[in-house]
């Protein structure tokens, strides 16, 4: 796997023999090494309980709250070991949108997306948050839909809003990086359209990882795909190439739908 | 034929009409059996206590049985209120929500972090304890804490510590029950936002749950209210308006208490009763209220 991390030149992200276990047992993500190259899609596939969303929480670090859970290895944001840097900068460089919509229900709209600096006390001036708002809105093109009523509770949108709205709340913060897990898999089809083309755009800026079920969405809109099974990645290369031409057997089983 | 079939289905339609019928009106009547009590005492109150309760009721404080006397003697309404009564009551309740708030819903928060641990059953284990220990034994333990030991004498604050640990394991499992209800999902947002532990427990969990957690409160509150027994032990009871919370006070409660022992007084005890049970029904209402606009 080693030359995968040199292929990507510079990457925002790379992981060195990243291992977790949630037990003694057994690991759920096992020796992966792989660099994340930067405004791109990197989609990461795999059957039900390979280790995608373990992969994916151990790069913010959102294992630590868990004492039971063993993380080794090490993981480099731009070159520096994102385990020495405090909590807040991490997540502020690395933001994170879940499976399920899940805005604060106590806080507006607007409040909703300026979640993270209102949560960590950082203040800013009434203009500064009404430009990050508009523009975080902008972004995921929501503005239009709830410029009127940004005063009102994020939980009254419709499940796809809801997304987008979570969506502006990671970007509010200028990240470097957005993990998405399974963004779209509780949203109808024309929200989940919705969604697949903000993050065709949104990765002008950011840098994405998604992982996906969805074989189409993974096609459509990923620049490079990671292949999992059973915690260990066995396969990584340039989305178009991975589906045309896969290397391994397993992986190409499973793009040809042999298992789930 | 058709019409035949047609009869005997129709008559099946008809017998479990008439089945649901039966069974709606049973669940009827029990319900009439259930609440037929709070119905009863709420008319015998008013009807008994109406005549006491004026502006005077409110703003004064409770007559002397001398007084009483002389007002029933000339057929009129016994002059007085209670006034002390009501004073007191606020005072021993909001000292005991003082104490009793912060701690409980710490040890909540506490039990609902540390859910699966060891020593949170233990906790949990003495907090349903504490729920069953009779108030009386309570008045008896503030009584040796704080009457003797304290304010060596009876007091407000003697009241309010029996009435806050009567509150405290309502209020921990009200809390512990409703961030448990919070989904995880809400935890995590915040968390992959960077917000450290203890500023999501109160930017996030408690408002989220507050509904919840203020429900809690008042139905604690309605529990309190209208206890006697470890009154009796530990504020003992006072003719005057007082917020002293190391002299002796009076209450609601105590006043009925006072009020039965005189036999001049009985049209105040109906007063009394029917102002403490709409407190407390209004309360629970109330509580009600809230739990319902959340959900
Ligand atoms: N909190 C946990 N405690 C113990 N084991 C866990 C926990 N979460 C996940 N696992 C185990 O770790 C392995 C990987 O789980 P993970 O959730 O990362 O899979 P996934 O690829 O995201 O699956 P899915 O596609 O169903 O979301 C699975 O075997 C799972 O049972
Ligand atoms: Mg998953």
């Amino acid at each position: 796997m080693d030359e995968l991390i040199k292929q990507i030149k510079n990457p925002v992200l790379s992981l060195q023999n990243l291992s977790v276990s949630y037990n003694k047992a057994k690991t759920a993500v096992t020796n992966v090494s792989v660099g994340i190259k930067r405004n791109k899609v990197t989609a990461i596939m795999g059957p039900s309980g390979c280790g995608k969303s373990t992969l994916l929480r151990a790069i913010n670090r959102m294992h630590d709250l868990y004492p039971n859970i063993d993380v080794s290895g090490e993981i480099f944001l731009n070159g520096k070991n994102i385990s020495e840097m405090s909590d807040i900068l991490l997540r502020r460089k690395i933001g994170m949108v879940f499976q399920r919509p899940n805005p604060f229900p106590t806080m507006s709209i607007y409040d909703n997306v300026i979640a993270g600096y209102k949560l960590n006390g950082i203040r800013l001036k009434k203009s500064e948050k009404d430009e990050i708002v508009e523009k975080a809105l902008n972004d995921v093109v929501l503005w239009n839909e709830v410029k009127d009523s940004l005063t009102k509770k994020g939980t009254f949108l419709s499940g796809g809003q809801q997304q987008r709205l979570c969506i502006a709340r990671a970007i509010a913060f200028l990240p470097d990086v957005i993990l998405l897990d399974e963004p779209t898999s509780a949203l109808d089809p024309i929200a989940t359209k919705k969604v697949e083309e903000l993050l065709i755009e949104l990765k002008e800026k950011y840098t994405i990882i998604l992982v996906t079920h969805n074989m189409s969405q993974a096609a459509s809109i990923s620049d490079y795909s990671m292949f999992m099974y059973l915690g260990e990645l066995i396969e990584y290369g340039k989305t178009k190439t991975m589906f045309i031409n896969p290397v391994d057997k397993r992986t190409e089983e499973y793009l040809t739908g042999k298992f789930s | 034929m058709l019409k035949l079939i047609n009869n005997i289905e129709n008559k099946k339609i008809d017998s479990r009409i008439l089945g649901d019928k039966i069974f709606a009106g049973i669940v009827f009547l029990f319900a009439g059996i259930t609440i037929s009590p709070i119905i009863f005492i709420i008319y015998e109150l008013i009807v008994k206590g109406y005549k006491q309760i004026n502006l005077a009721f409110f703003t004064e404080i409770a007559p002397d049985t001398y007084e009483a006397m002389v007002a029933l003697n000339n057929g009129k309404v016994i002059p007085g209120g209670i006034l002390n009564g009501i004073t007191g009551t606020l005072t021993m309740v909001s000292l005991a929500a003082i104490m009793a708030i912060p701690l409980g819903i710490l040890i909540g928060i506490f039990l609902y972090e540390n859910a699966s641990k060891r020593y949170s059953s233990v906790v949990r284990d003495i907090t349903d304890i504490l729920q069953g220990v009779p108030s009386i034994v309570l008045g008896l333990i503030s009584y040796f804490w704080i009457v003797k030991n304290i304010t060596n004498g009876f007091s407000a604050l003697a009241g309010s510590t029996a009435l806050a640990i009567m509150m405290l394991p309502l209020i921990i499992r009200s809390t512990e029950e409703t961030l448990k209800m919070i989904p995880e999902t809400i935890k995590e947002a915040a968390l992959a936002l960077g917000v450290p532990y203890h500023k999501i427990i109160l930017r996030v969990l408690i408002p989220t749950g507050f509904s919840g957690l203020l429900t809690g409160v008042l139905l604690a509150i309605s529990r309190i209210i209208g206890e006697t027994a470890p009154l009796m032990l530990t504020a003992l009871g006072s003719m005057k308006v007082s917020f002293d919370i190391e002299k002796p006070i009076s209450a609601v409660p105590l006043l009925i208490w006072e009020f039965y022992n005189d036999p001049n007084m009985v049209d105040l005890i109906w007063a009394s009763s029917l102002f403490l049970m709409i407190l407390v029904l209004t309360l629970n209402l109330v509580s009600k209220y809230i739990l319902e606009k959340r959900g």
